[in-house]
């Protein structure tokens, strides 16, 4: 790793201070002036109900899980994005053309074609995958253990659980939904303190980089800031 | 029941780069000239201001920049054999939407076509012979030369603030520049960008090949700099935010950073937003249109705008659709028996890139512009024998860093899992490690790729959408097949940890559902004569002299390049010709 003279490395600083947890604490304290919100337990949702919380809670942790390096998805708060976003114009498809007639059937490269909106699709899919899951694994989605989980996600994802043709994006909503949430600004309730730009090395919102172009090959030094001005 | 506004000079529809050239243009010659536009207003500040535009789930993947396809789409197909559906959420092409339109939005690349390129069906038929021009492959000459046109990329260039270096000043080779374009009246109007650590390896790699590298022109400003209508930008601080964004500094062309604060000062022109033109309405005798018919969001009602002089400004699909929904631009073109002209030509581009994986080395990718990098032209198509290779067609290529936000940009190693533990530590591991180098290549037109009415689907005013029948066409795929086969030996050559192509293939059938790129040309084709498109050289309804088309539906069939620059190009040559030839006696030009 080249560091750039003058400036602090950022692993370098993690190193030397103590410092994922030094980062950490000044997010938390800036928040908590504000308002520490309220755990994902206690959250209340807008748009899913108890069972669809359920089985998102269980799904995007593993899905993007706590294990190994950096944040997964419960400590990003990617459920709560989730919920907000089908609680949303994206949630009821207001900027599409949904007028009749659909044809769900045709080909997955024509495009979305289903008569339902991505609020739909979860509010169907859900039942049907958990139905799925307690015939072939004994129980619903969110019962199941870990390993049984990935395998049951990796039947989804494989075109091996029977959707009918109107849900057949579900597995691709789920998980491009889940990725949005751990990847976009903390407003829309996910990527809770920037922990995934401190982990990958995104600056979020900062969008000023002048000096930049021809400090070749030189490690950008400097953690994330949000659209409201936190700092990671 | 219809209002019915005053008589305006001129109506322009579509308030985007070429309806405000042809706005402040035409508003010089004392005209009294209303612009209609179909979204919303929208300035840098207060719309595009820091730091809510630095938002990559509102404008990068919810596309609240763009048109919405509840307000305005169209129905697409592969073949005239299949059931054309609806395009019902944006993925393969992103018009604009709102004053500035695709010009607020854009990545700021900003090209010339080659001389060759204007003049293709000539150019293989002089070296290789008609022969070689594949079966059901419309390969055309545009009306008008590069020679014609040069003072006019010129002026759109000073307008628009382009940045770059010269390669061929009348002539004369220059060096630092590409030895292949076209011939240049004058330098840039501003200076090359700064390289960043990508391009400047992809430029170090090339030349040791021997190829010729040149920094990539730049509608993205690299000094502070004023146009010619008094309009100031200020230089790019690579915060990566282009593509899909507004700019917050005044560094990225755009209508807001080069025209519009100009053209608003005028007293004889006025723009009204939330007006989505429905149809333009034409005279008894069926020579000349008399205004357009607008709905009027806010009052809820139908009005009808009288004009003597109707330019269509909107995005070429849009323009296509309106002039078939108005019968104007002749007959509607018919695959089958080949008659008709209108909704013909229509094309689009043929892409592919390298990924490399470098684990120690940092790329930044946040730090960037749209039209970032170090470019080659060694395989365009002034360089590329079509005979001995089996194609008609090339490409330019470029490396540098835009977009490097991470819901949309996330390159991972192949092999690398989708989900899970495996992808989280991939992310970790390798985002700001990888950069690519992308091949951007020419598009035919063909007989069986063109626009009509859809017989089925409808908008919310009732009228027919527009359908595309498109597919991908064998000679642009062995084209692009042909730009992998020389790419991935330059990549090899930079020693990256690992490599991955994405080339379209022959056989490949066309996905609406990815972004492949906004550059869908043709479909009022401009032409020789009457039978063979729908415009004149000079951007003029053959069927109605006073309707001016303005765009890339212009194009006979794609180049090579990003459209911006030839549509910016044939705007300035269109108002030229009503400036100096129409406005003292309106008639057909030709």
């Amino acid at each position: 790793m080249t560091d750039l003279p003058g400036y602090p490395s950022r692993r370098n600083f993690l190193k030397g201070s103590a410092a994922g947890f030094a980062l950490t604490g000044i997010a938390a304290s800036a928040e908590a002036q504000v308002e520490a919100p309220v755990s994902l337990d206690e959250y209340e949702t807008e748009y899913l109900n108890g069972a669809e919380w359920a089985f998102i809670m269980a799904a995007t942790a593993r899905l993007i899980p706590s294990e190994g390096d950096g944040p997964g998805a419960l400590e990003t708060r990617v459920p709560v994005f989730i919920d907000r976003q089908l609680a949303g114009d994206y949630g009821s498809a207001d900027d599409w053309y949904m007028e009749g007639p659909h044809a769900p059937d045709a080909e997955p490269a024509r495009g979305w074609q289903t008569p339902l909106t991505p609020a739909e699709v979860y509010r169907q899919a859900i039942p049907a995958f958990d139905a799925w899951c307690q015939s072939s694994h004994g129980a619903s989605f969110a019962e199941l253990d870990a390993e049984t989980q990935d395998a049951a996600l990796t039947s989804l994802s494989e075109g091996e659980v029977e959707l009918s043709s109107e849900l057949r994006d579900f597995w691709s909503l789920l998980l491009s939904n889940t990725k949005e949430g751990y990847f976009a600004d903390p407003q829309y309730g996910g990527n809770a303190g920037m922990q995934s730009w401190v982990y990958i090395g995104f600056p979020g919102a900062r969008a000023a980089y002048r000096e930049w172009p021809e400090r070749h090959n030189i490690e950008y030094p400097l953690g994330p800031v949000s659209i409201s001005g936190e700092r990671a | 029941m219809a209002r019915t506004e005053p008589k305006k000079d001129v109506v322009i529809v579509g308030l985007g780069w070429t309806g405000s050239i042809a706005g402040i243009e035409l508003a010089q010659e004392g005209l009294d000239i209303v612009a209609l536009e179909r979204g919303h207003d929208q300035s840098t500040v207060p719309d595009f201001q820091y730091p809510q535009q630095i938002d990559e789930l509102k404008y990068g993947v919810r596309l609240k920049m763009m048109q919405k396809p509840s307000q305005q789409t169209l129905t697409v197909r592969r073949s005239g054999d299949e059931t054309a559906l609806p395009y019902r959420s944006l993925g393969s092409f992103l018009p604009g939407n709102g004053v500035g339109g695709a010009g607020t939005h854009w990545n700021g690349l900003n090209w010339r076509p080659m001389p060759e390129e204007l003049r293709l069906r000539s150019y293989v038929a002089e070296n290789w012979g008609e022969d070689i021009i594949p079966e059901g492959m419309n390969l055309g000459d545009y009306p008008v030369s590069y020679d014609e046109l040069e003072p006019f990329f010129t002026r759109f260039e000073k307008v628009a603030g382009i940045s770059g270096k010269a390669g061929n000043l009348n002539g004369e080779i220059q060096e630092g520049g590409n030895p292949f374009e076209g011939w240049r009246s004058e330098e840039f109007p501003m200076p090359p960008h700064r390289a960043t650590w990508d391009s400047q390896k992809f430029g170090e790699a090339a030349s040791a090949m021997g190829y010729h590298p040149f920094t990539a022109s730049a509608g993205i400003a690299s000094t502070s700099y004023t146009n010619p209508y008094g309009m100031q930008m200020g230089p790019c601080n690579f915060c990566g935010f282009c593509e899909r964004f507004g700019c917050y500094q005044y560094s990225k062309s755009s209508p807001q950073t080069a025209i519009l604060g100009a053209l608003k000062q005028y007293p004889n022109f006025e723009y009204r937003t939330n007006s989505e033109v429905l149809k333009v309405e034409t005279a008894a005798d069926g020579k000349t249109a008399t205004g357009v018919t607008y709905w009027d969001e806010a009052a809820q009602e139908e009005v009808f705008q009288p004009a003597d002089i109707v330019i269509l400004s909107s995005y070429q699909l849009n323009n296509v659709h309106l002039m078939l929904l108005s019968g104007i631009g002749g007959p509607v073109y018919d695959p089958v028996t080949g008659d008709g002209v209108l909704g013909k030509n229509y094309a689009y581009q043929m892409n592919g890139g390298v990924s490399l994986f470098f684990e120690d080395e940092h790329f930044n990718p946040f730090v960037g512009h749209g039209a970032n990098g170090i470019a080659l032209d060694d395989f365009a198509i002034n360089q590329n024998d079509f005979g001995a290779l089996g194609f008609i067609g090339g490409s330019y290529w470029r490396s540098g860093t835009f977009n490097g936000q991470p819901i949309r940009n996330m390159p991972l190693p192949s092999g690398t899992p989708s989900w899970g533990a495996g992808w989280k530590e991939g992310i970790g591991r390798w985002y700001g490690h990888a950069m690519s180098i992308g091949s951007h290549g020419s598009h035919m037109a063909y007989a069986n790729n063109h626009l009509d009415l859809d017989p089925t689907y409808t908008d919310r005013h009732g009228r027919p959408l527009m359908r595309m029948t498109f597919n991908w066409q064998d000679n642009d795929l062995r084209m692009n097949q042909y730009m992998k086969s020389k790419m991935e030996p330059l990549a090899a050559s930079m020693n990256p940890d690992s490599m991955q192509s994405g080339f379209k293939d022959v056989g490949a059938q066309y996905d609406v559902r990815p972004y492949q790129t906004t550059h869908n040309t043709g479909g009022h084709s401009m032409s020789e004569t009457a039978r063979e498109g729908s415009v004149n050289r000079y951007s003029q309804a053959w069927d109605k002299h006073n309707v001016f088309v303005m765009g890339a539906g212009n194009f006979v069939q794609n180049t090579q390049y990003n459209p911006t620059g030839l549509v910016g190009g044939l705007a300035y040559h269109t108002v030229n010709a009503i400036r100096t030839q129409y406005l003292s006696n309106p008639r057909p030009l030709v």
